[in-house]
């Protein structure tokens, strides 16, 4: 799990993927001992420790921990007639009990993304963006895991493994372009599928195109409100379609108002960005648990 | 002073070296034409027959990030094949004027398209995919950024689809060769459905 702890930012940050991590590591310590503690439990037990309703982390959770060979062990014992049902049809995932976001910020390393100027380049722009969303959403208490936080080029696959492992609320990807004015948001273009125990690992974000969807709103609502001009739209990018939270690439750009644009190396420009991004995730925050 | 038998041989040889190079200059240039030539085979030019007819094209636009519909006038071959790809590269020359609301670069753009019968399965009635073969320098010319690639991809798969109603699924390659993205965002591993373009979704 080296790449996790290369990637958090913050001793907060630090809790809150120990937090998530915690639960899979006693799942799979479970599953590993003969006759394992849980099927020695009481039946009484074990709606509360695999029903999401009751907050539990254990079960499954996951779902979409591609990476992961082995089946999820089952905390509950037989199912009496009743659970029956229930054990036919998986258990959908369990929702995070903190209100975590993930940053992503795309490209890095070798990979420069769009050249934005001369002298700038998309992965240092989204960089520097996310690092200062980062800072203003902890001084709201809002728990951020950033998947980079320097110049590297993660792979697109520990990119998905890391946000999925986190369990997060929100699951933003930045990136920068000199097309189009003001903001772009996109949610991936997948054909909704039902939440399930395991989701498909190339198409696991249509699980979540309602929440992901309702989170795009939300953003452009709080661009609009600041006139930054939105667009919104549904694409087809890796790794947003691994994804197992609600997530949104957002893709900012110069701001054309009236045949003036404003570069996106432009100080107050980005400031506008951070800011709206930062008050619609705290929107977010008071949203996300009345979503389905 | 120089013998007078090394003032000739000099002469000579400086004659003889601009002659040569003039010869070497002028093969050059009847070389690059025959180049030119081969590089593009394919008539653009419709045969003198066939009369202009009204084609609609879905033309993007990076300021409203949504494609609209517009029809041009132009001669189309009798060859399917050949059709979507004077279409396209129609569609792509449009994107290279100076007021495009898309600018992408002028480029050879559309390669090749081939156009596959597929088999019929349980429960799928089969369909015709659409493979476009774009060329690696319109790729390497085109814009990066999520939305003027994914522009790009409706832009193509809808005009397409507004022509060959029939089509149900679009393939992307660049080069002849599977490619992971357009310009290092929009996916092209994925076979794109055309059935709700613009709206596309993906398998």
């Amino acid at each position: 799990m080296q790449w996790i702890e290369g990637g958090l930012t913050r001793r907060s940050a630090g809790r809150a993927a120990m937090d998530a991590l915690a639960p899979l590591v006693l799942t799979a310590l479970l599953a590993a001992l003969p006759g394992t503690l849980a099927a020695q439990a009481k039946p009484s037990s074990a709606p509360a420790a695999a029903s999401p309703a009751h907050g539990q982390p254990a079960a499954p959770a996951t779902a979409a921990a591609p990476s992961s060979t082995k089946p999820p062990a089952k905390t509950s014992p037989a199912p009496s007639p009743a659970q029956a049902p229930a054990a036919e049809h998986p258990e959908p995932p369990v929702r995070p009990v903190r209100f975590v976001v993930v940053l992503n910020p795309a490209h890095g390393g070798a990979d420069g993304g769009a050249r934005l100027s001369s002298q700038l380049y998309e992965k240092d722009l989204v960089l520097t963006l996310a690092e200062r969303l980062r800072i203003a959403l902890t001084a709201h208490s809002i728990p951020v895991i950033m998947v980079r936080i320097s110049d590297v080029d993660v792979p697109v696959l520990n990119r998905a493994q890391m946000t999925d492992h986190a369990r997060a609320a929100a699951c933003i990807t930045l990136h920068a372009t000199t097309s189009g004015s003001g903001v772009h948001l996109f949610t991936s273009s997948l054909t909704e599928i039902p939440i399930t125990s395991f989701l498909p690992w190339e198409t696991a974000q249509g699980a979540y195109t309602t929440q992901s969807l309702r989170l795009s709103s939300e953003i452009g609502t709080v661009m609009r409100r600041d006139n930054i001009p939105v667009t919104q739209g549904r694409t087809a990018l890796q790794p947003l379609d691994s994804f197992t939270c609600p997530a949104v690439a957002v893709e900012v750009a110069p701001l054309i108002h009236s045949g003036t644009a404003t570069p996106l190396s432009d100080p107050a420009y980005q400031n506008r960005l951070v800011n709206a991004l930062a008050a619609a995730i705290e929107q977010w925050q008071q949203d996300w648990k009345k979503v389905p | 002073m120089i013998p007078r038998h090394q003032r000739v041989l000099f002469w000579i040889l400086l004659v003889g070296s601009v002659a040569m190079a003039v010869v070497i200059i002028r093969m050059r240039e009847r070389a690059h034409d025959r180049m030119l030539t081969a590089a593009d085979t394919m008539p653009l030019n419709p045969p003198a027959q066939s009369s202009a007819k009204s084609v609609p094209l879905m033309i993007a636009n990076d300021l409203t990030g949504g494609v609209h519909e517009e029809e041009q006038e132009m001669a189309l071959p009798a060859d399917p094949n050949a059709r979507a790809r004077v279409i396209l590269q129609h569609l792509i020359a449009d994107y290279a004027q100076p007021a495009s609301k898309h600018p992408i670069s002028p480029n050879n753009g559309v390669e090749n398209i081939y156009f596959i019968t597929l088999p019929k399965q349980d429960g799928d009635a089969g369909g015709v995919m659409a493979v476009v073969n774009l060329s690696g320098s319109f790729a390497a010319a085109h814009p990066s950024g999520i939305e003027p690639e994914t522009l790009t991809l409706l832009s193509i798969i809808g005009t397409l689809r507004l022509n060959f109603p029939q089509l149900t699924q679009v393939r992307f390659l660049v080069d002849g060769q599977p490619r992971e993205t357009l310009a290092g965002h929009a996916d092209l591993t994925r076979v794109y459905l055309s059935s709700e373009s613009p709206g596309v979704k993906h398998l």
